[in-house]
């Protein structure tokens, strides 16, 4: 019962807790990309990637009491926080997961900004072409992000170590 | 003159009981609507296993499509005249509109679901794979098949032209609300398009509406908020969708455990395997389906043959109103009780889950994904719609959940003397068993 919906929370019970949807988001659509076998539907959308399934999710499991929600208001933007509550932790005791180790993949995300991950999660997302077109094509639908040559080359640097994580299948076809 | 240009002679138009009419003068489009792709539309039912509760509702995705064509063609007629609107798109505009849901695939939802495929991957193949429509669109320009596919992939440079396909008020919508209205018979669903439309103006990432418009978006929104809850989420036609998805995970595992079917099953095969290729896509329609499950009826496979009885005699599940948070316990019981009575629960107890936001925004400073309504006040400055309007306010960013329980109620009762289904009645009768009816 409710797989897909303990899968986000053994993500969390593996992560701890997430600051911000951005980066929640991409996240999962990383590790998707990983073949990590979330089921979230993303499209394209304002920062990339976006699963609105994902979003629903999220806030079915705060309404059920297994995950919280909070809200900062900082001095110029508004942050929200996301882990696992005690009532989801026993939920998740009682799902039967076959989930493969990501673990070492999440951390390397949780490390990272939310800015760099969307980089990171619309390469991914263009994965199909050729590599070169790959950065033309990202700047081309973030004209506004801006994003240097060294990004760049953090990003591809990045998505080389994934890959080679062992855990995983490596980057998934779409 | 070219064939981006070309004319027809005269204008076709097609009947339509929503817009009245569908205009075509473009031969590009013409010759869009043509192709056997495009025709393939007619044999996909628009609201799946809606029919089943709303029996009206038999429109198809051709129908739909062809509506977004026409809400297009109208706004662009608007737009024309406006600054921000650069006349050279109108044309990709126009083909984005129209076979924007060409990838979908017969009852999309629950097929997605088992076989793990996505339709707007499949839209994106079919205009850039080897089709006809892939050649007419080529044959206006080399690139203007990827430029039709970026608009509905939403990775296209220009924000505008994505935003009149999809964004919070957009063709689509415009048209799949009246058009299901329409055709399910509900009074919800209706609101001035051509109003709208009126109003609506052309802006650098978006179109916004003028405020003297405010009123006919609002009845919009809650048009949408409607439809989602009384239709869309209609708890008898999720029950044919369990059923549907669950006959197709039947023949799955049955297919995957060499279980011989009294007829290969040869249009699935590809989906069994996971290796489905554009024309195995392509052949696939509601009829064939419907074959399948008409021959599956008769199988050897007693869950396989129930399953598709119930679908095609319209035998569906019951349901509850289900907590999984408050009733885990309960439904772990009714799991084990379920098998021990010999009623497999991987087939027959199924949650089923429907969450829906009606409209979204974002204020400065948070992450918001879904660029919200923006009204045009009278100095032109644009304020985001849910802070002018204490209706749309009142349902935005709220997300609404229902969470069923959907099982044969009929099956129990067969066996309503054994202890055990006693048990399990009691259980479900606790929560309160919903009679469900056709409206």
């Amino acid at each position: 019962m409710l797989n897909n919906h303990a899968k986000i929370l053994a993500f969390f019970s593996q992560v701890g807790e997430v600051t911000g949807r951005k980066k929640l988001q991409k996240m999962i659509y990383i590790l998707q990309a990983c073949g990590v076998p979330f089921e979230e539907k993303y499209q394209f959308h304002f920062y990339g990637p976006y699963s609105e399934e994902l979003s629903l999710r999220i806030q079915e499991l705060c309404n059920l009491g297994f995950m919280n929600e909070t809200k900062e208001e900082k001095s110029s933007y508004v942050q929200y926080r996301y882990n696992l509550t005690e009532d989801g932790a026993r939920f998740l005791q009682q799902s039967a997961l076959d989930m493969p180790d990501y673990k070492a993949q999440a951390d390397m995300l949780m490390a990272n900004s939310s800015r760099f991950l969307e980089l990171v999660a619309t390469m991914l997302f263009f994965r199909d072409l050729p590599q070169d077109e790959v950065e033309k094509k990202v700047q081309k639908v973030k004209p506004k992000q801006h994003y240097t040559a060294e990004e760049f080359a953090r990003a591809w640097k990045m998505i080389g170590e994934l890959v080679h994580e062992n855990s995983v299948d490596g980057i998934q076809n779409r | 003159m070219s064939y981006k240009n070309e004319q027809l002679s005269e204008e076709k138009v097609f009947k339509d009981p929503v817009h009245r009419y569908v205009h075509v003068r473009d031969r590009v489009i013409w010759d869009l609507i043509g192709t056997p792709e495009f025709q393939r539309l007619r044999r996909i039912k628009q609201l799946g296993t809606t029919n089943l509760t709303f029996h009206g509702a038999e429109h198809s995705r051709f129908n739909h499509s062809l509506g977004v064509y026409e809400v297009v063609r109208r706004i662009i007629s608007v737009f024309k005249d406006y600054p921000n609107w650069d006349n050279d798109e109108r044309l990709l505009c126009l083909c984005a509109a129209l076979l924007h849901d060409l990838g979908h695939g017969p009852f999309s939802h629950s097929f997605e679901k088992v076989f793990k495929l996505d339709h707007e991957q499949f839209t994106q193949k079919i205009i850039l794979g080897d089709t006809q429509i892939h050649k007419i669109l080529e044959k206006v320009q080399p690139g203007f098949a990827q430029d039709v596919a970026d608009v509905i992939g939403k990775t296209y440079a220009n924000k505008l032209v994505i935003s009149l396909i999809s964004s919070q008020i957009d063709a689509d919508r415009m048209d799949y609300l009246q058009r299901d209205a329409y055709f399910t018979g509900v009074s919800y669903g209706h609101f001035d398009m051509e109003r709208i439309l009126r109003v609506m103006r052309p802006m650098e990432e978006q179109a916004v509406i003028k405020s003297t418009g405010m009123h006919a978006v609002e009845d919009y929104i809650m048009s949408r908020y409607q439809m989602y809850w009384q239709v869309y989420f209609h708890p008898v036609s999720r029950s044919a969708e369990v059923i549907l998805t669950k006959i197709l995970h039947r023949a799955k595992f049955l297919y995957e455990h060499d279980y011989a079917f009294k007829l290969k099953p040869a249009h699935f095969i590809s989906f069994f395997n996971g290796n489905v290729t554009l024309q195995d896509y392509l052949r696939l329609d509601e009829s064939v389906v419907h074959y399948y499950f008409q021959l599956w009826q008769d199988e050897e496979d007693a869950i396989l043959s129930d399953l598709c009885e119930r679908f095609m005699d319209r035998r569906l599940f019951k349901y509850i109103e289900f907590s999984p948070n408050r009733m885990m316990r309960e439904w772990m019981e009714l799991y084990s009780l379920f098998k021990k009575v010999g009623i497999d629960p991987d087939y027959y107890l199924v949650e089923d889950s429907s969450s829906d936001l009606p409209y979204d925004f974002y204020r400065p400073g948070e992450e918001g994904e879904r660029v919200p309504i923006y009204l045009q006040m009278p100095n032109d400055e644009l304020k985001e719609l849910s802070r002018q309007s204490d209706i749309v306010e009142a349902i935005s960013g709220k997300k609404r959940t229902d969470h069923k329980l959907y099982f044969p109620l009929d099956m129990l009762k067969e066996k309503a003397q054994n202890s055990d289904v006693k048990r399990i009645l009691a259980i479900l009768n606790g929560q309160g068993v919903v009679n469900h009816h056709a409206e």
